[in-house]
């Protein structure tokens, strides 16, 4: 990117809390169920109905912010954000308006490989809301008929709104998925964004040097980016447009209204959206069927004690504790939770930790990418792999051979030990080699002759005859006698 | 007939005692009382439907487990009625709406669940303002109900079926809701007992809401001993309502003899100002001089905000309202406008502005969807409603929410502390229920804002969330019934209870019965 311009970025990402009931009534939020089977009367908003909320899905989202770093204020309401739509049946949304659950958090972001600069990323508030439904609009046939789903209605949603702090889609996507990161690890959200359970919304525009100053393009917001792969495709689509558009109309901020825009993922474009009819009013405020709720100062605290480590805790502590590069200990933590996990036990058990990094980095996250599998579905559990490690460290596993064993322990499931057996890799005593040297020496006088006039590199042809005879032998040791060996003849003579 | 008249004349509480002792089958009284209703609801309408069937299948459950010592509900065999706004599973709530006209809710409200339990015979549905908005329930969208004083006025509202039932003898007990004086207007017009608890005190899971933060159900009765019993019957915290309170329930029927000895009682300097009639306001003042006989000390108060109390409630009731009755939109059940003749509707106004080539028509040409609300609702909503969801859409619009929403948040709460500032210096606070008795049927139909003051001396009670309570204290020249009515601080019904029963047995105004 040129330094014509630089892109101003803002997300407002929906999180899925992982409660196993709804915001404000008992209906499972279990995904994938038959349509309209997971409902009652108060997602319905039937006549009479009345929200009661959830406590855990307030704790999930105290523990959520507080992970963020957010100001918790102790008094938080719930309003009724008010609109007609056919999958919203009470026609009002229960949200938060102008007194959240948290703000004015940061999350902080970085890029291993150093495309960026690490830098805290601002979030301006997180707040709990209800879902609404979903509508199905089959418009086959010319029978526009529309189908509503209202499962998900009522499902609870943090809204987690980032300031303008992004620069460029590589930070959005670092934002996402550290967000993503953070949330899965403490457990909130499974971040699922096939199944819905995040969505994210991105607001851009960008600021132009000009000869007569500094100016802003009038914000543009980006719906339906289905992955992260998406958001960084959308948004490095959408910087150079509002760029070109700028170049033709001069628009600034303010000249002309936000525009939503929607992503086209197949087109690879962003596509102005109809904005809607009537201007949204949702003439909010606050819902008379919920009570406020009050934060204690130990409910904070207990927030925060239940979070453990943290994803940025863990990368510090794996370069002190084991030794790790920075680099190492992000793409170790990065993968999450499971790896990190399978990453120390490992390190622990084999008291190894460059070598489990080395494993774990390589081998173990070439298999992840190859099946996009679960770290618990591999066939080389942590503990299998620290006892191949130490098996090396021992010399019970010539290192040469550690790859042999290690993908025989993966397609069978087994120990390093039972994989050593397997491939009948066993210890060459010391005096059989001794005698397997002193055979290979005596076929081969001219061997003998030539390391006795300092061309050691000869026992090389050596190496190769011995491997024949015993697949055991160890090659560094075996070089070593012969040496020994073919230097004792001479100064015997 | 004697034998029959006497009996649905005598007391809920005398009833029980009969039931229980065996002297009287729950039959012989259910039918008692289906018996007044179809000779006298012809007349009252204060009945949209009679559950004739199953209120004697419940009676003779009750008379035979009674009969085989089986454990009893507390109200067991006494028939109840239940405004029409509160769910029944399975049978019909309408809420004396078109909108609801065949909506059967899948779940018991929390209080009718209660009357179940308690083993009360639910006698049937009666008659309201539509979505319990207005004070003569003649917003019914179904019928008009007449006062049985004089069957040419109204009963008052929006409980005026409740009201009425009782009034007539067509039921010893029944249930009414109150955002502004919904229970203790129509009471006091009909010289009946009505009770609005603490906002909290009886839960409203499955009241279809009109305005949540006000809305209370309560008892109506002949007396304040038969109100207590079904207050603590109906009365207790609610797990399914948030706003529900946490709070033992007294056992009011058990106290509400005990006179409050010394009782120090407020009269409201602005309650007797211009717009009171003459005759209301020396019955009230007759009746305050009964309780300084009884030993009551009687201080003049002042509630400085209850000028306000009107225009307050009119902000914030709209405003809930509009909000509350949103959700009837035709989409999932209620009323949904005939949609073949809406497309064809629309399809001849999109072909007459194409032939006009009027761009700006066609570009404001309803979507189906929006056509379908629009339709729905306004088929589905009497004037009254319309005016209210209007009202509160327009106090909560952007550039007006402040100035009218939060500005009535701001005086409702100065006048929940002209309360909490007067009941330091007095237990009691007495006065006019209405400013005029009874009022004629259609007087008031075209003139909103007279009706709207028909709430006058009560929104402040639900306002502040306070207790009050309506009882018969005289009548007019007309012979129209006198409402007095009594505040007490939060929670404090069981005082409300035992004032009004100290003044029963000094009087004999709730004995008096209409001829009809
Ligand atoms: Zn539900």
């Amino acid at each position: 990117m040129s330094q014509l311009y630089t892109t101003v970025i803002g997300l407002e990402v929906h999180v899925q809390l992982a409660t196993k009931s709804k915001l404000f009534c008992r209906c499972s939020t279990q995904f994938g169920a038959e349509p309209n089977t997971q409902t009652c009367s108060v997602c319905l908003g039937l006549p009479g109905s009345l929200p009661v909320m959830n406590r855990t899905a307030f704790d999930l989202s105290l523990k959520t912010a507080v992970a963020l770093n957010c100001v918790i204020p102790k008094f938080t309401k719930w309003d009724r954000k008010q609109y007609y739509y056919p999958d919203l049946p009470k026609a009002y949304q229960i949200s938060q308006y102008d007194l959240p659950m948290s703000s004015a958090g940061w999350l902080e972001i970085s890029d291993e490989k150093g495309s960026f600069e690490p830098k805290r990323v601002r979030i301006t508030r997180a707040h709990l809301e209800e879902d609404a439904g979903k509508s199905i609009h089959d418009e086959a046939a010319g029978k526009a008929d529309s189908e509503i789903d209202l499962n998900r209605t009522g499902t609870p949603l943090l809204e987690i709104v980032s300031e303008p702090d992004l620069s460029s889609s590589a930070e959005a996507k670092a934002y996402l998925q550290e967000l993503k990161l953070l949330l899965t690890h403490i457990g909130v959200s499974d971040c699922n964004m096939q199944e819905g359970s995040l969505r994210v919304d991105a607001n851009i525009n960008l600021h132009i040097d000009t000869p007569e100053g500094k100016i802003a393009t009038p914000i543009v917001e980006i719906k339906n980016m289905n992955s992260f792969r998406a958001v960084e495709r959308a948004l490095d689509y959408e910087a150079p447009r509002q760029f070109r558009v700028w170049q033709e109309t001069g628009q600034k901020i303010g000249e002309a209204p936000k525009q939503t825009r929607g992503w086209d993922d197949s087109a690879g474009v962003t596509r102005g959206q109809r904005s809607k009819e009537e201007s949204s009013d949702y003439r909010y405020f606050p819902d008379p069927d919920l009570v406020p709720v009050l934060v204690t100062d130990d409910q904070v605290a207990e927030a925060r004690k239940s979070l453990g480590e943290l994803p940025a805790d863990l990368r510090n502590r794996f370069v002190q504790e084991y030794g790790l590069s920075a680099y190492d200990a992000s793409v170790i933590v990065n993968q999450g939770q499971g790896v990190t996990n399978y990453f120390e036990q490992v390190a622990r058990e084999s008291g190894d930790a460059k070598s489990a990094c080395k494993w774990v980095t390589q081998d173990i996250l070439r298999l992840l990418k190859d099946g996009e599998q679960e770290i618990n579905a591999i066939g080389v559990s942590a503990a299998n792999l620290a006892g191949m490690i130490s098996a090396v460290n021992d010399g019970k596993l010539p290192k040469p051979r550690a790859k042999e064993a290690f993908e025989l322990m993966l397609s069978t499931g087994s120990t390093a030990q039972q994989a050593i057996q397997e491939l009948g890799i066993e210890q060459v005593d010391e005096s059989a080699l001794v005698e397997l040297c002193r055979e290979l020496l005596d076929k081969n006088p001219r061997v003998v002759a030539d390391v006795q006039s300092g061309k050691v590199q000869a026992i090389g042809a050596l190496i190769g005859q011995a491997k024949k005879l015993n697949p055991n032998v160890d090659p560094g040791r075996f070089r070593e006698i012969c040496l020994e060996l073919a230097m004792e003849s001479s100064s015997s003579e | 007939m004697s034998s029959h008249s006497s009996l649905i004349e005598s007391s809920a509480t005398a009833q029980l005692e009969l039931l229980m002792r065996g002297d009287l089958f729950s039959v012989e009284l259910t039918q008692a009382y289906l018996d007044s209703i179809a000779s006298r609801d012809a007349n009252v309408g204060a009945f949209l439907r009679v559950e004739k069937d199953r209120a004697l299948a419940q009676a003779a459950s009750v008379d035979k487990r009674r009969q085989s010592n089986k454990p009893l509900g507390k109200l067991a065999g006494l028939p109840v009625a239940v405004k029409d706004v509160l769910c029944d599973q399975d049978t019909i709530t309408t809420c004396a709406s078109r909108m609801l006209e065949n909506f059967r809710a899948p779940y018991d409200s929390t209080v009718v669940a209660k009357l179940k339990a308690a083993d009360a015979i639910l006698i049937g549905r009666t008659n309201m303002d539509e979505f319990a908005m207005g004070g003569s329930t003649e917003n019914s969208a179904f019928q008009i109900t007449r006062n049985p004083w004089d069957l040419e006025r109204a009963p008052g509202g929006s409980s005026g079926g409740a009201a009425a039932c009782v009034a007539a003898d067509m039921a010893p007990l029944s249930i009414g809701t109150d955002t502004g004086g919904s229970i203790r207007q129509p009471a006091g017009l009909c010289g009946v007992v009505g009770l609005k608890p603490t906002y909290g005190r009886v839960s409203r899971f499955g009241l279809v809401a009109f305005a949540s933060s006000l809305d209370q159900v309560g008892p109506l009765a002949r007396t304040s001993q038969d109100a207590a019993l079904l207050l603590e019957t109906i009365a207790g915290h609610d797990l399914r309502d948030a706003t529900s309170l946490d709070r033992p329930v007294p056992a009011y029927s058990q106290s509400v003899a005990e006179p409050l000895a010394g009782v120090r009682i407020g009269l409201v300097r602005e309650h007797f100002a211009e717009g009171l009639d003459s005759e209301v306001a020396s019955a009230v003042r007759d009746a305050v001089a009964v309780y300084e006989s009884l030993g009551a000390t009687v201080k003049e108060i002042s509630l400085p905000h209850s000028k306000h109390a009107v225009a307050t409630y009119y902000v914030i009731a709209p405003c809930e309202a509009s909000s509350n009755l949103a959700r009837y939109d035709g989409v999932h059940y209620g009323h949904r406008t005939d949609e073949a003749e809406m497309l064809e509707e629309l399809a001849a106004e999109r072909k007459a502005l194409e032939a006009a080539k009027d761009e700006v028509g066609l570009s404001r040409l309803d979507s189906s969807l929006v056509r379908m609300y629009r339709k729905s609702r306004s088929e589905g909503f009497g004037a009254e409603v319309k005016r209210r969801i209007m009202l509160g859409t327009y106090a909560l619009s952007a550039g007006y929410y402040d100035a009218y929403y939060l500005k009535a948040l701001k005086v409702r709460r100065l006048i929940r502390q002209d309360f909490d500032e007067a009941f330091r210096e007095v237990d009691l606070i007495a006065g006019p229920v209405t400013a005029q008795t009874a009022f004629k049927i259609g007087e008031m139909v075209d003139d909103p804002l007279s009706m709207y003051l028909v709430d006058l001396y009560t929104v402040s009670a639900n306002l502040a969330g306070i207790p009050g309570i309506s009882l018969p204290c005289g009548f007019d020249k007309s012979g129209l019934p006198i409402g007095l009515q009594l505040l007490a601080p939060p929670l404090e019904e069981e005082r409300l209870l035992r004032g009004a029963h100290m003044y029963e047995q000094a009087t004999d105004w709730h004995q008096r019965r209409p001829e009809i």
